[in-house]
């Protein structure tokens, strides 16, 4: 009954392990998966992880979507950091004031489509910095611009005369958000804007006195926008809407959220990548870890034979899941990731060769292959455990420090718990498979001397 | 095989490397690379003229600067910021050497870096004291006289071996072959803690099962069965790091050949120290404990 019990269990192992295969495959494919969701009547504002609306009409467009992001030292761009002038805020204010700053300058840089920048705050000493990388942004110019220019917005009416406008007490320090969404009637792009509560109010007021006439939009003193009022606005929340291209109107999204950077900041440092010095260690890097890799598992095979075959099989998971978890949550991959990728391959290998050992040792001491291979796992494990998980630790410690180790420490961390899971599900359940197999009883296929007259 | 029996060689085989590599820190430090210390780098491709590009560096009155070549062209550096300056070096060094175009500049400030270091130095100290804790714990079921810290400590002696033999290698090729230390060396620098330690428990959990088996008459006995049994698999894992490592080395990128070359240095050195110093010293502790309860 039990053996019965854990063939089943066995048997939904493998097809759970088939079912990764599939969906891990489909991810890791070149050009991804070609799944298209037409577009309900819904707009939604945010970006859902891997859903992007795209404009031409579908809710889900996942064709490319899915790609390896490549850190700035392998794709290029720019690096770019900023002294942030503090001299307006008081010393209570200032961590606050630096992460709406940061969080400012991340939506502008979103909304500008880099992909995923790195943006991050520091102090060092007196001085507070800003550091945003842009991968693949080669125009430091039209970056440093975007980023760092503080536009100043605000709000005008139209005079008695009816003829000028003039300023009101709303600016763009009451703005909270500025971004492109579609018309939810016409399907045009246009501009939707929130205020905070004392800007709702403010809005308010200036809605309620304009009603049916137009209400100018000014960055830099330079009218931008009048759109007409039809009726207050008290939620805080409006739209601009005009004969807007898509991208006139991220444009325009984007300087209206210029308008309102919390203090002003300067460029301190400035680094300009190039492409091709990252890509020529890219490839050549690859090349080698690919290399590398033959090499380990020619050696596996021929010294542990057909567990090394496994092994192997195991590695070919393991890189398969890996590169699909690196695309799933858009691990950036930079010069120590890749390094960091293929370290956490030798130690995969090593989970593999201390279960191997251990299979070898039962063997020796004239074992069934069936009750060796499960000993072999479930006593390699607390070696496994341990070593595992002080690997994990340094690498939970190290993800704090920032930087270029971070993004190490995070494809190592990633990089264990794959092989681990790898070995002790993928791995372990093929062994199961074959291990009441008649052809297993041979030692010589593990590479395991007869030994005479053991138990 | 009775490796433990030799410990005093290995102990001086370690000392031997160790010694000057440590003094060689003291005296010289590490040849830090711009990330941190801050200042200008420009990089040139297409010219290998070193002195043309001196010439016109003095010309354009920087002082304090450096030339180096490197796999693709110059690397022009100077600590001081000045922005006309350098682009006057940079139209001056395009105009008069044919073919010559700058690559990459890069202007670093150091008070960043100094972050990432202190980060990372401060990161190390916390990860050791989390492994002597994780080892300590993990190992209590360790039979008198054995005791769980002595494991702990073994393995961040071995941890500290490991990390030095690295600095010492690097400081030294630095004094005299020009070998900076960047940011990634902190990575390779972490990556062989980890390594070291990796390969020191595997050891030491083998050391703890035949301890609790209790089937052999003392402990250095039991623990030159254990480091035997478990030779195999550690001289396996780490060849196979070594051959993935080296692949690397030859045919890997420029950036990363000194990243490699410490992370050689450091896998070797790791299982060198799990094998020869961290169960060694396990024993000598012991035996040392031993003695002094006899007198």
């Amino acid at each position: 009954m039990a053996r019965m019990k854990n063939k089943r269990k066995n048997w939904i192992l493998v097809t759970i392990l088939v079912i990764f295969i599939i969906i891990a495959g489909a991810i890791d494919w070149p050009s991804g998966v070609n799944i298209k969701v037409p577009k309900p009547k819904v707009t939604f504002e945010k970006k859902v992880p891997f859903v992007q609306i795209h404009k031409n009409g579908y809710l889900i467009d996942y064709s490319k979507n899915i790609n390896i992001r490549q850190g700035l030292d392998l794709q290029g761009g720019s690096h770019l950091v900023y002294t942030v002038d503090m001299s307006g805020v008081t010393e209570k204010e200032r961590t606050d004031a630096l992460a709406s700053l940061q969080k400012v300058i991340e939506n502008r840089v979103n909304a500008f489509g880099v992909s995923e920048p790195v943006i991050y705050t520091g102090k060092s000493g007196n001085e507070y910095r800003l550091t945003v990388e842009l991968a693949g942004v080669k125009d430091t110019e039209q970056a440093m611009n975007l980023i760092g220019k503080t536009a100043k917005l605000d709000f005008r009416e139209l005079d008695s005369t009816g003829q000028n406008f003039q300023k009101t007490d709303l600016t763009g320090s009451d703005l909270v958000r500025a971004n492109v969404q579609f018309s939810q009637t016409t399907n045009e792009p246009e501009i939707a804007i929130e205020f905070n509560s004392a800007g709702a109010s403010k809005f308010a007021a200036i809605t309620a006195r304009n009603i049916g006439k137009p209400v100018g939009i000014y960055l830099d003193d330079q009218l931008i926008s009048y759109p007409n009022v039809n009726q207050e606005i008290t939620g805080g929340k409006a739209q601009i809407t005009g004969k807007f291209t898509y991208t006139e109107a991220r444009n325009l999204a984007i300087q209206l959220d210029a308008g309102r950077l919390p203090m002003p900041i300067s460029v301190a440092e400035q680094r300009t990548v190039e492409a091709t010095l990252g890509q020529d260690s890219i490839h050549r890097s690859i090349i080698a870890g690919i290399l590398g890799i033959l090499v380990v598992s020619v050696f596996m095979i021929i010294y542990y034979r057909i567990l090394g075959l496994f092994s192997t099989v195991g590695l070919g998971l393991y890189l398969l899941f890996t590169i699909a978890l690196f695309k799933l949550f858009s691990v950036t991959l930079t010069m120590g990731g890749v390094a960091a990728l293929i370290l956490s391959i030798g130690m995969s290998m090593e989970t593999d060769v201390l279960v191997f050992e251990r299979i070898r040792e039962e063997l020796r001491n004239g074992r069934t292959f069936a009750h060796a291979a499960t000993l072999g796992f479930n006593r390699a494990w607390t070696s496994i455990r341990d070593s595992n998980a002080v690997s994990l630790i340094i690498c939970g410690l190290l993800i704090w420090a920032g930087g270029t180790i971070r993004g190490f420490a995070i494809v190592l961390a990633l990089g264990i718990v794959v092989g681990l899971t790898t070995t002790f599900l993928g791995t372990r359940a093929l062994i199961t498979l074959i291990s009441k197999r008649k052809f297993v009883s041979d030692n010589r296929l593990f590479n395991v001397e007869r030994e005479q007259g053991s138990k | 095989m009775n490796l433990i029996q030799y410990r005093k060689w290995w102990y001086i085989i370690s000392l031997v490397i160790i010694v000057p590599g440590t003094l060689s820190l003291a005296l010289w430090g590490l040849r830090p690379s711009i990330d941190f210390t801050g200042g200008t780098q420009i990089e040139f491709s297409g010219t290998n003229d070193k002195s043309k590009v001196e010439e016109l560096a003095k010309a354009d009155n920087i002082e304090n600067f450096t030339v180096t070549t490197s796999g693709t062209g110059l690397i022009f550096r100077t600590k001081v910021a000045d922005v006309e300056k350098e682009k006057k070096l940079k139209s001056d060094v395009e105009a008069q050497i044919s073919g010559a175009k700058e690559t990459r500049i890069d202007t670093v400030g150091p008070s960043i870096s100094k972050e990432i270091t202190r980060n990372a130095i401060l990161m190390t100290i916390a990860a050791s004291l989390v492994i002597v804790v994780y080892i300590a714990i993990m190992f209590r079921k360790v039979p008198k006289p054995a005791n769980s810290w002595e494991f702990g400590a073994a393995a961040i002696i071995a941890l500290l071996h490991d990390a030095l033999v690295v600095l010492g290698i690097f400081s030294i090729l630095g004094h005299f072959f020009n070998v900076e230390v960047d940011p990634l060396f902190i990575t390779a620098i972490l990556t062989v803690i980890g390594f070291s330690v990796h390969d020191t428990i595997v050891i030491f959990d083998r050391i703890r099962e035949n301890l609790v088996r209790g089937s052999y008459p003392d402990f250095e006995t039991a623990v030159t069965v254990s480091v035997n049994e478990m030779l195999p698999r550690t001289l396996n894992t780490s060849f196979l790091v070594w051959v993935i490592l080296l692949v690397l080395y030859f045919f890997g990128g420029s950036t990363i050949k000194y990243f490699v070359l410490a992370l050689l240095i450091g896998v070797f050195s790791g299982t060198y120290s799990s094998i020869l110093n961290a169960s060694p010293l396990l024993v000598s502790w012991e035996n040392f404990k031993a003695s002094r309860k006899k007198r």
